[in-house]
């Protein structure tokens, strides 16, 4: 037996939500541990130097949804947070032609001109019709969720609250709001623009991370979480951080680690160790334990309840809502340390286009044609891929005149039908790297190295299960009142002391940190005597 | 005609813009980059280079220089050794302040200051009865200012010379062949380095600058990135935080080094027998307490600048360009206490931040003060926190 240890609360998991939540607990004067079962904290969100110089963001590879507030209530900026703006989106096309939009409004509509002069103005009330939805929900996003099944006096006030908000919306936007939540993102652009390049543009940005093309109800949806994203106050907007994402979550694990809370790395969790349905502390796989009245589990609902849980301490309803939680990941990375500049032949001799994201998504019927072999099980033969070369923004990823590329790889099923990870992994990054040769000719001789991360390895390092980048589908069904399950999306459990801060609980995935956060105050809550 | 500086064919090039506007009779550049933003961003990540050519560079030489430099200007120049440089003022017989400037001792009878307005004349006429000689060099030398981390990895390429330049420290050296004066200086709060080139040189020097930091990712900054990097390192501005006294027309118009913020520069003053323009007004203020402002630092948080847009139907979306008028601060009361001189969002901060004057009382750090700012046609009062000056100090500015 070793050493028993005290803690008013323990962590699950170092990943970024993880870390925000210790932060928050260890801010508010309680005595935090955390438990990362790697050499390494972030989760999902790390930088690994693959090859001497080289800065790989091994998953997670921007700064998406972060929210504003966790920024400054942990005053992450005195610890070393350095959010790098995106300057260029750059969408090449399979004519040779480009879809190039930069930080220069007018010039922008130069661009959208030359695709199409109607699309100018299209894009405008597009972006203006959007913002509107994200203000009006962003209320929803930012709090935690009404219990709908309880009769807590508290529960009552939330959704008196939220019929009063929905009260206020203007009408437009309310079902500007239902159209996005509940249609297909192909849909809600064909009313508002007409250049394919412009529609696969903004298509691609509800491709990220579901099992679901643009053309599927549902993928408004993904689209307007996505769109959730705001930095420097720009509604919309994805940034990078200084040093990739694992440069973010070593700022988070400096706050928590400031504010008082304790790491431990190479420390597995078994189990939870529970009395009389309360929690008392955890095991971990070599036997040792850990004592606290508070356990958070920032890992994902399988993990949470199906794994690290008993699920016989817990209500049938909830086990049979998590054992049929969808989680079917889809999406891959694929790295490359590059020698030199690719080059974009209608672009030749300029790099502004790489100061941001390329989505190499030609056409909206790409895409979908790239889902369609998913929902057979099998990868893209022509994938969808968000690129982005960190080191021209970030001169530190990469040794002067060297670049890194990170690849996000849509589609790549979890399942694959007939065959395994193991025999297609290869084979699955050739498509890739052949679909960047098609738009870079140069792009072969460039590559020094290259990392593929197919969903079971995303599923192996970071415990996420199948893969899924998210914790769990961004199904409606899955999401706000829902996630993870009915009655359970306050981040309380049934085990009293046991509680969920992952990206499986509300609002949900992407480098955001507001599960971390919102579980924090419902902790504190329940604890007292916090400060925060 | 408008004139060009000596880099300008290649800045032109590098320009995506061309919005240039005028500084001195030269076209400066208001910004290369279609976006300031990231031109900032360039100073504060890798490096970017600033053309301050039309700075006005004046030689002081000669036996009584160091005693003549010693009674202009306000600052110590005796302890300045050879090889060294210090930020300065000059100020008028009252107390107030004149102009600032940078001050580079060559040797023991040679000075050269640089200056951003005209003062040849003000320092001929001082001069008069010194054994001494001021020489205008503004059109010899065209200059740059190399600001940012990757800045040394750059120059140190160019001339191994730098890597011992201690902060404030210069050397004459050169690049690609051509004798350049070189001085860890600069008006971002980085590290940095100031680069004086023989104008006629000067564009072969800024290739070699050019070709040594593309792979570091140097790029050109204009006016708005540089008055957004000198406000977080809290450096005043002439023109925006104050005039030269000399051609003030009130009282309010002039102010003393005390109460911009630059007290430090006349630290013993009181002990020393030295005698300076404007000595005896400036140990009556001190005496006296009689100063009328203090310079601080103001932020406001996040939550309040949210607060103040979204709960009127706007979006909340700061602004990082400096915003060009003062901004009224007034106390709980609704009294006004103050004004901000300088205002805009830091992105390296994450807040918004300005530079402001208060009267003295309202200058403690942490007190809560009320800046004026203007929401749907209307001025509303955002609280915003006094702070110490800088905003920005990495360790690598002087490390």
């Amino acid at each position: 037996m070793s050493d028993i240890f005290s803690y008013d609360a323990i962590v699950i998991g170092g990943g970024h939500n993880g870390l925000t939540n210790a932060a928050y607990l260890a801010k508010a004067g309680k005595k935090v541990l955390v438990l990362e079962q790697r050499h390494l904290v972030g989760g999902a969100a790390i930088t690994e130097e693959l090859r001497p110089g080289f800065q790989f963001t091994t998953f997670s590879y921007a700064l998406s949804l972060l929210r504003p507030e966790i920024i400054q209530e942990l005053d992450l900026v005195s610890y070393g947070f350095m959010p790098l703006l995106m300057r260029s989106h750059f969408a090449p096309m399979e004519n040779g032609d480009y879809f190039l939009l930069g930080p220069d409004a007018g010039l922008n509509r130069r661009e959208i001109a030359r695709h199409s002069k109607a699309d100018v103005d299209g894009m405008e009330r597009f972006e203006h019709d959007t913002a509107r939805v994200r203000q009006f929900i962003r209320p929803l996003f930012d709090s935690i969720p009404p219990n709908l099944f309880s009769n807590d006096p508290a529960d009552t006030e939330k959704m008196a609250w939220l019929l009063k908000h929905l009260g206020t919306g203007d009408k437009k936007v309310i079902h500007d709001t239902v159209r996005l939540l509940t249609g297909s993102i192909a849909d809600f652009c064909d009313d508002y623009l007409e250049s394919d390049i412009i529609k696969a543009t903004i298509c691609s940005a509800a491709c990220v991370g579901i099992k679901l093309g643009p053309m599927s109800p549902g993928s408004g949806m993904n689209w307007l979480y996505l769109s959730m994203g705001e930095h420097d106050g720009v509604g919309g907007s994805w940034s990078f951080h200084k040093g990739g994402n694992g440069g973010f979550t070593q700022v988070l694990a400096r706050a928590a680690t400031a504010y008082g809370a304790e790491i431990r790395l190479d420390s597995h969790v078994d189990h939870l160790i529970t009395e009389k349905g309360e929690v008392k502390g955890v095991a971990l796989r070599d036997g040792t334990e850990f004592r606290a009245p508070v356990v958070v589990s920032s890992l994902d609902p399988r993990r949470t309840f199906l794994e690290i849980a008993d699920p016989r301490e817990l209500p049938s309803d909830l086990v049979e809502t998590i054992q049929r939680f969808r989680f079917q990941g889809v999406a891959s990375k694929v790295n490359f340390a590059l020698d030199g500049v690719p080059e974009y032949p209608a672009l030749s001799g300029r790099t502004d286009q790489y100061l941001g994201f390329m989505n190499l998504a030609p056409t909206v019927e790409y895409m979908e044609r790239a889902y369609d072999a998913a929902k057979y099980g099998w990868y893209s033969e022509h994938p969808y891929i968000d690129a982005c070369i960190q080191s021209f923004v970030d001169p530190d990823m990469a040794p002067p005149g060297k670049h890194v590329l990170s690849c996000f790889v849509m589609y790549t099923p979890y399942e694959l039908k007939g065959s395994t990870w193991e025999a297609e992994r290869e084979n699955m990054a050739d498509r890739v790297q052949a679909t960047l040769q098609g738009f870079f000719p140069n792009f072969n001789d460039l590559v020094l190295q290259r990392e593929v991360v197919s969903p079971d390895i995303i599923e192996a390092k970071t415990g996420l299960s199948e893969g899924n980048i998210y914790a769990g589908e961004f199904f409606p069904h899955q999401m706000y009142f829902f996630r993870p399950a009915p009655g359970y999306s306050d981040y309380r459990t049934p085990i009293r002391g046991y509680y969920q801060c992952g990206s499986g609980t509300h609002p949900g995935g992407c480098v955001i940190g507001a599960p971390g956060r919102l579980a924090s105050r419902e902790v504190l809550k329940d604890l007292g005597g916090g400060k925060a | 005609m408008i004139r060009t500086t000596p880099f300008h064919p290649r800045l032109a090039e590098l320009s995506q813009c061309q919005m240039w506007g005028n500084w001195s009779g030269y076209l400066s550049a208001v910004r290369y980059d279609l976006s300031s933003k990231h031109e900032y961003f360039g100073v504060r990540n890798a490096a970017g280079f600033f053309d301050t050519s039309p700075l006005h560079k004046y030689w002081i030489r000669g036996r009584d220089a160091e005693l003549l430099c010693s009674f202009v200007f306000a600052r110590d120049v005796r302890t300045l050794k050879p090889g060294r440089a210090q930020y300065t003022i000059w100020c008028d017989d009252a107390g107030f302040i004149m102009e600032d400037g940078v001050l580079f001792r060559f040797s023991a009878d040679e000075f050269m200051l640089t200056a951003a307005e005209p003062n040849f004349g003000f320092l001929r006429k001082l001069s008069s009865r010194y054994d001494v000689e001021i020489v205008d060099a503004t059109e010899d030398y065209a200059s740059l200012a190399l600001q940012g981390p990757r800045s040394r990895d750059i120059l140190e390429v160019l001339t191994p010379d730098i890597l011992g330049l201690r902060y404030f420290g210069f050397t004459e050296t050169k690049i690609a062949n051509t004798p350049v004066i070189i001085s860890r200086t600069g008006f971002s709060g980085d590290l940095g380095y100031e680069v004086m080139i023989p104008a006629a040189d000067a564009l072969r020097v800024l290739d070699g600058i050019l070709e040594a930091g593309h792979p570091h990712g140097i790029r050109p900054y204009g006016d708005e990135a540089l008055g957004m990097t000198r406000i977080e390192a809290g450096l005043p501005l002439i023109g925006v935080e104050f005039n030269s006294s000399r051609y003030a027309w009130t009282a309010e118009e002039r102010f003393t080094p005390d109460e911009l913020g630059l007290g430090w520069l006349l630290k013993g003053i009181e002990d020393d027998s030295r005698p300076f323009i404007g000595r005896d007004a400036i140990l009556r203020e001190r005496a006296d307490g009689s100063s009328r402002w203090r310079t601080i630092g103001i932020t406001v948080a996040w939550s309040d600048f949210y607060e103040l847009f979204e709960s009127r139907g706007h979006l909340a979306v700061p602004d990082e360009l400096p915003v060009a008028w003062e901004s009224m601060l007034y106390n709980a009361n609704g009294k006004r206490i103050g004004y901000a001189t300088s205002f805009m969002y830091s992105p390296i901060l994450q807040r918004h931040i300005g530079i402001a004057r208060v009267k003295p009382k309202y200058a403690e750090p942490g007190t809560d003060i009320y800046l004026e700012q203007t929401v749907n046609h209307e001025y509303i009062n955002v609280r915003a926190t006094v702070t110490t000056l800088p905003f920005y100090n990495p360790e690598r500015k002087t490390a």
